[in-house]
């Protein structure tokens, strides 16, 4: 199945091919277009942004590999990625990690069977001074603890 | 005490152009204007501004590798990838004093003659990219980017440019890599980077804190700013405490401020009354420093004299009660997941490292397992393009050295004395 940009995000990708001189440049910003486009970047959003960069899909997907940040496999609607480095471990990010776990019923990795949630340990979020961090989607929660986590768990249910 | 950035970031408004510009913002870009590019870069190596990203360059040196041929455009290219364990002050300057940022890059590429430079910022950052984007949009209004700047016919287009999650692109040929749309691999050196960088053009990179230093700089003067620091290290840094204190954050100081003083006075101390333990003084990848080691002032110098560095600036509180070798297996993971996988001893010694110090803490270790951690730090110190390999083999080697005495506890009990946990 073929998959292609709306208008919206076709205009972006044009944009783009402004700022830069030379085209391969826009690999990075289009694969995350195409990630909030399609959802994940697929095999078919692979061979799309190939498509529309003229380079082999070989290549875009060697870069989209490369970067923890494309998901090559559909998440759920909420992709909860908890920090497991140094600061945050040291206050407690293993246990906030076990109770999330347990919590979605999910271990690391996994996605709950509504689709709705996905569970992910990842490293560091680079805001060690208000660890434990997660980010869900776009959005960083700090200072974290057993309670503000199920609340934001909660409110997102 | 003076401060060159931080000044007005309890302000949120401080964000947006009219209040930035409130307190003098973008003067110092229209006196840069009337200087000449030399004269600008004289001031900053008379700052002494060393480069803020880890590496501590002096800025103005650094600068000075550029071709003197302008035949080629240049091209200046800020390192917002902020992803060293511990380190977390760029994305507070991005965050709350944008504008500093942008005017630092301004006044930054009139000095190099550059007209076209990108912000890499990590791709995690989603908000900071958010407001980075919009103070550039505010500073092209006003007329600070863009075509004619000021009526002085320099000419500087500025782009906001997302990563996308990997810590290897901190390193300033990865991060043109990346740039540029590829993988993030490290480039093999020479050439470097001010003859051949992004797009083969001659390529400055330097970090986001080092860059908003400069119009302070313009404004008071490079001697001025030196003076703020000690000597070889002028002006303040942005120091980030995180781990076990009690008032963990980013922290203005001068740059030599007392490592214990940063702890105790400005972080309040070690979290619930406990003894401290351990300090890893300037990001992951530095090595550790014993309680009765911190006693040192918070410069490039001092602490190289101690064995150490202060890095990105990313201080680490580590309490008594803490498993040092669960604390460095965190670490070895983190290295072995991070490694480009482009040299071998770095793809495999990162892995080997996390294997041998995961099965000490599992208590699965060996009679010389040890030996062979620090075996296999030796095969890789200095045998790698990029210092990814230094960065892993520090902390090991450190830890051991430190804390041996904890290791051996492990592999002779067959356990983790602190059951296996933080």
């Amino acid at each position: 199945m073929s998959v292609a940009f709306s208008d919206t995000a076709r205009a972006e990708f044009e944009r783009l091919l402004t700022r830069y001189p030379d085209r391969e440049a826009v690999i990075l910003p289009v694969l995350h277009l195409a990630q909030r486009e399609f959802g994940f970047v697929s095999d078919e959003a692979i061979v799309y942004v190939a498509g529309l960069l003229g380079v082999s899909p070989a290549k875009i997907n060697g870069v989209a590999t490369f970067y923890t940040m494309y998901n090559r496999k559909p998440v759920g609607k909420y992709h909860v990625q908890i920090c497991r480095n140094i600061s945050c471990s040291l206050l407690g990010a293993e246990h906030l990690i076990g109770h999330v776990a347990g919590k979605l019923g999910v271990k690391p990795g996994g996605t709950t069977p509504d689709g709705k949630f996905t569970l992910s340990q990842v490293e560091c979020l680079g805001s060690c001074g208000t660890a434990p961090v997660m980010q869900v989607n776009d959005d960083y929660y700090e200072n974290l603890t057993e309670a503000s986590i199920d609340a934001i768990l909660d409110k997102l249910a | 005490m003076e401060t060159v950035l931080t000044t007005h970031f309890a302000d949120d408004g401080y964000r947006r152009i009219d209040a930035y510009r409130g307190f003098g913002g973008y003067d110092a870009l229209r006196k840069a204007l009337s200087m000449t590019p030399e004269g600008i870069i004289d001031e900053v190596k008379k700052a002494n501004l060393r480069g803020r990203g880890g590496a501590g360059f002096p800025a103005g040196v650094k600068w000075g590798f550029l071709p003197k041929d302008l035949s080629r455009p240049r091209v200046l290219v800020v390192n917002a990838d902020e992803g060293e364990p511990g380190t977390f002050k760029d994305r507070v300057i991005m965050a709350r004093g944008p504008h500093l940022l942008i005017e630092g890059i301004a006044i930054a590429a009139f000095a190099l003659r550059v007209h076209l430079s990108y912000i890499y910022i990590r791709g995690e950052f989603v908000r900071e990219a958010r407001i980075l984007a919009e103070a550039v949009a505010e500073a092209y209004e006003a007329g600070f980017l863009g075509k004619n700047i000021l009526g002085s016919g320099f000419d500087l287009d500025l782009t906001v440019h997302r990563g996308a999650g990997a810590y290897i692109c901190g390193e300033e040929t990865s991060l043109i890599n990346s740039l540029e749309g590829k993988r993030g691999w490290p480039r093999l050196k020479p050439p470097f980077p001010a003859a051949v960088g992004a797009f083969g053009l001659p390529t400055i990179v330097n970090n986001v804190e080092t860059l908003a230093d400069v119009p302070w700089i313009i404004t008071h003067g490079g001697e001025k700013f030196a003076s703020l620091g000690v000597e070889k290290n002028g002006g303040t840094r942005l120091i980030g405490v995180s781990g076990a204190v009690n008032r963990p954050g980013v922290y203005e100081l001068p740059a030599g401020t007392n490592l214990k003083e940063i702890i105790y006075t400005h972080a309040g101390g070690v979290k619930d009354g406990k003894a401290l333990k351990a300090v890893i003084p300037g990001g992951s990848s530095t090595p550790v420093l014993r309680p009765d080691e911190i006693d040192v002032a918070y410069d490039i110098e001092s602490m190289a004299k101690i064995g150490t560095m202060a890095g990105s600036g990313g201080v680490i509180v580590i309490p008594e009660g803490t498993c040092m070798v669960r604390a460095l297996s965190v670490l070895m993971n983190f290295y072995a997941h991070e490694s480009c996988g482009q040299c071998t001893p770095c793809r495999e010694g990162t892995g080997w490292l996390k294997m041998i110090v995961g099965r000490i803490e599992a208590g699965k270790g060996r009679a010389g397992d040890v030996e062979l951690i620090l075996d296999v730090c030796d095969n890789m110190m200095g045998r790698t393009i990029c210092p990814l390999a230094d960065a892993a083999a520090m902390p090991a080697q450190s830890f051991i050295w430190k804390f041996r005495e904890e290791f051996d506890r492990h592999i002779g009990e067959q356990k983790c004395p602190y059951g296996n946990r933080f």
